[in-house]
């Protein structure tokens, strides 16, 4: 590929300063975790610990999605919205299944199966709008948002879509149960997380995606199909979703217009927090991962500690966002400063 | 030619029977908040229910229902059933207050018998009946009901809205209903009346605090989320939570004796329909209607919860 792509483990000699980059999030996580432990011991309690990974898996999965499309320089605007319309499609299909042949095991895998073809679907809508309908992603998927919280809202009778009492105790294990110590949500991360990497860092497909997103045109004269790859991403991404939301549904097991709002901002956080560049071009997966732990510990310190006025949570949200940052584009800079000849 | 002479004429009486049945009719115009939350969602139901109710109660009484997404929308949906419809009377609840003043004015001015419904607008002299719930009675049940079941040394977590008013006026009330009680408030945080946050609040605290005896939700939504939260610790013996509004899930609970949300405290969104009910006999009945209607925010117990249950309802 003639493409210029950064690729961190091609030039260890500058070891130092590529590692301090690539650990920068990961170093925001350590301060952040410090700063846990000192207002409350309980912070790294073995129960907080498995709440706390458990309650990233969401937008973690998400972000891994948001991960390919931002890189390849796109944006989705309608993740949250997305989630609660298949989290509601969900309920409505398995109730229905329930009251036309009781509730069992293939109630709720008619359910997981429903939402991944909605995800997928949701996505090449996504995909295709951007590439094929030449519209800014920005207003495709402004669009879409709207349009999936309006039918949501409009399934819910503006009220709350609530899973059926049966199917419920078949599916609540999904959320609540552990495999090995952790959480059946922790592991579906994982996993996604994983095979994240290994298709952003160890094929052809992610190198197309960086390429495409660093400079759509180059890309395109070296015969990368960008417009298949572009849909691929949004694909992907509605994948993220539905996986998310098939071990969200369990865990309350309603959803209603209020499911997901601002969940697409927080996936967004996530992927810059983690090195990813907002403008493309440049994805880092493990990053990801570890800025939607980030913005989960936020949240969570904050509700473990009474100094800091309730009123004041959004300050300190935002100053800790911006730090973590700042904290590894300080550090990315020296980065791309020592690559310049190139 | 005698033919075409006979169609004129009928035409032209049928236009003449439609302008005099056209001036019989009351036309009440109603403008809410689009359905966003369970609340809304509710506020919107029992609001098509009011309609249909009262159109089929009264021939002459004919119901427009706007919902707007936001104050800017309620102001241009409110221009309209003044200029459009032509309305006698209007039932607005505003999306928020200040905005709205001006629309609400002007709609006065047309002529219109004016009904403001739960957030009050700050010039009282506009509206000819007000009907509202009332959030400092609901902060002061709630802790009425916490003095029965707790006592000195009693620990309590607060789990509150968002940032407005409404929160406040709640939170103040309870926390000066239970002062000198020596009930021990652990901590309150924002939960954003929503299931999601309150479930996410709510295992925190469960982490924090090894003693809980109870947890005031001051709202559905968030008690829903904190029960699967009791729940997955394995902690609902241990304290009781009370909740607020009147959800059907809620409600129906307490009906069943439920023990982990043993009470509820209303705060109705079927305040819509009193508030449509007053307007309308402000042009039926003899009697005069203007004036302030505030609600009661009445303790939901086993004993009187089947009034408050709307199965049918989607909140």
């Amino acid at each position: 590929m003639s493409v210029s792509v950064p690729d961190t483990a091609s030039k260890p000699h500058k070891g130092f300063r590529l590692d301090l980059k690539t650990a920068g999030p990961l170093l925001a996580l350590i301060l952040l975790i410090i700063l846990g432990y000192s207002l409350n011991p309980l912070f790294l309690g073995e129960g907080n610990v498995t709440n706390l990974l458990t309650r990233s898996a969401f937008i973690g999965i998400i972000a891994v999605g948001a991960t390919f499309v931002i890189t390849a320089g796109g944006i989705d605007l309608s993740v949250g919205s997305m989630a609660a319309f298949i989290a509601g499609m969900m309920i409505i299909i398995m109730n229905a299944a329930v009251d036309s042949m009781g509730a069992s095991i293939w109630t709720v895998l008619l359910g997981i199966g429903c939402s991944l073809i909605l995800g997928i679907g949701a996505g090449f809508i996504n995909g295709f709008l951007t590439t094929k309908g030449k519209i800014e992603a920005f207003i495709v998927t402004l669009g879409t948002m709207g349009i999936y919280r309006s039918l949501i809202t409009y399934f819910a009778d503006g009220g709350t879509l609530s899973l059926n009492s049966g199917a419920r105790e078949i599916y609540r294990p999904v959320y609540y149960d552990s495999f090995i110590g952790l959480p059946y949500p922790v592991w579906v991360f994982i996993i996604v997380a994983v095979l994240g990497w290994v298709l952003m860092n160890r094929t052809a497909f992610g190198r197309y995606c960086m390429a495409i997103g660093s400079n759509e045109q180059v890309a395109r004269y070296s015969a990368i199909k960008v417009d298949r790859v572009r849909t691929w991403t949004y694909i992907l991404q509605g994948l993220c979703v539905s996986l998310a939301t098939i071990i969200y549904v369990p865990r309350l097991g309603s959803a209603s217009s209020a499911t997901g709002v601002l969940w697409e901002l927080e996936a967004i956080a996530a992927v810059i927090i983690g090195g990813t560049m907002l403008k493309g071009g440049y994805g880092r997966i493990g990053g990801t991962v570890i800025g939607a732990l980030i913005l989960t510990a936020i949240g969570n310190i904050l509700n473990l500690t009474d100094i800091i006025s309730n009123y004041l949570n959004g300050a300190v949200q935002g100053v800790i966002i911006v730090a973590a940052v700042y904290l590894q584009r300080g550090s990315f800079r020296t980065g791309r400063r020592a690559k310049k000849p190139e | 030619m005698s033919m075409k002479a006979l169609t004129l004429a009928l035409a032209a009486t049928t236009a003449l029977a439609g302008a005099a049945v056209a001036q019989d009719q009351i036309r009440i115009g109603v403008s809410i908040p689009a359905a966003t939350h369970g609340w809304a969602g509710g506020l919107n139901w029992h609001a098509q229910e009011a309609e249909k109710r009262l159109e089929a109660a009264h021939d002459n009484i004919d119901i427009t229902l706007v919902t707007a997404d936001s104050p800017g929308d309620q102001a241009s949906d409110i221009e309209d059933l003044i200029s459009v419809q032509q309305i006698h009377a209007l039932v607005v609840l505003p999306f928020e207050s200040d905005p709205l003043v001006e629309p609400v004015r002007q709609a006065k001015e047309s002529g219109a018998f004016i009904t403001v419904v739960d957030r009050g607008l700050p010039d009282t002299s506009i509206q000819d009946v007000y009907v509202a719930g009332n959030n400092t009675e609901l902060g002061s049940v709630s802790a009425e009901y916490f003095l029965t079941r707790l006592g000195d040394g009693d620990n309590i977590v607060i789990l509150r809205g968002i940032p407005t008013v409404i929160d406040t006026e709640r939170f103040d009330a309870f926390m000066a209903g239970i002062e000198g009680s020596g009930i021990n408030v652990l901590d309150d945080e924002f939960a954003n009346w929503n299931r999601d946050d309150g479930f996410e609040v709510m295992q925190d605290f469960l982490s924090r605090f090894p003693d809980i005896d109870g947890v005031w939700a001051q709202d559905d939504d968030i008690a829903m989320g904190v029960v699967e939260a009791v729940r997955q610790a394995g902690r609902e013996d241990e304290m009781f939570i009370v909740g607020g509004a009147g959800m059907k899930d809620v409600i129906k609970g307490i009906m069943d004796g439920d023990t982990l949300i043993p009470v509820d405290v209303l705060y109705p969104p079927a305040m819509i329909a009193t508030a449509m009910d007053v307007t309308v006999a402000n042009f039926t009945s003899n009697g005069p209607v203007q004036g302030e209607y505030i609600l009661g925010a009445p303790l939901v117990t086993q004993e009187n919860a089947e009034q408050f249950y709307f199965p049918d309802s989607p909140f």
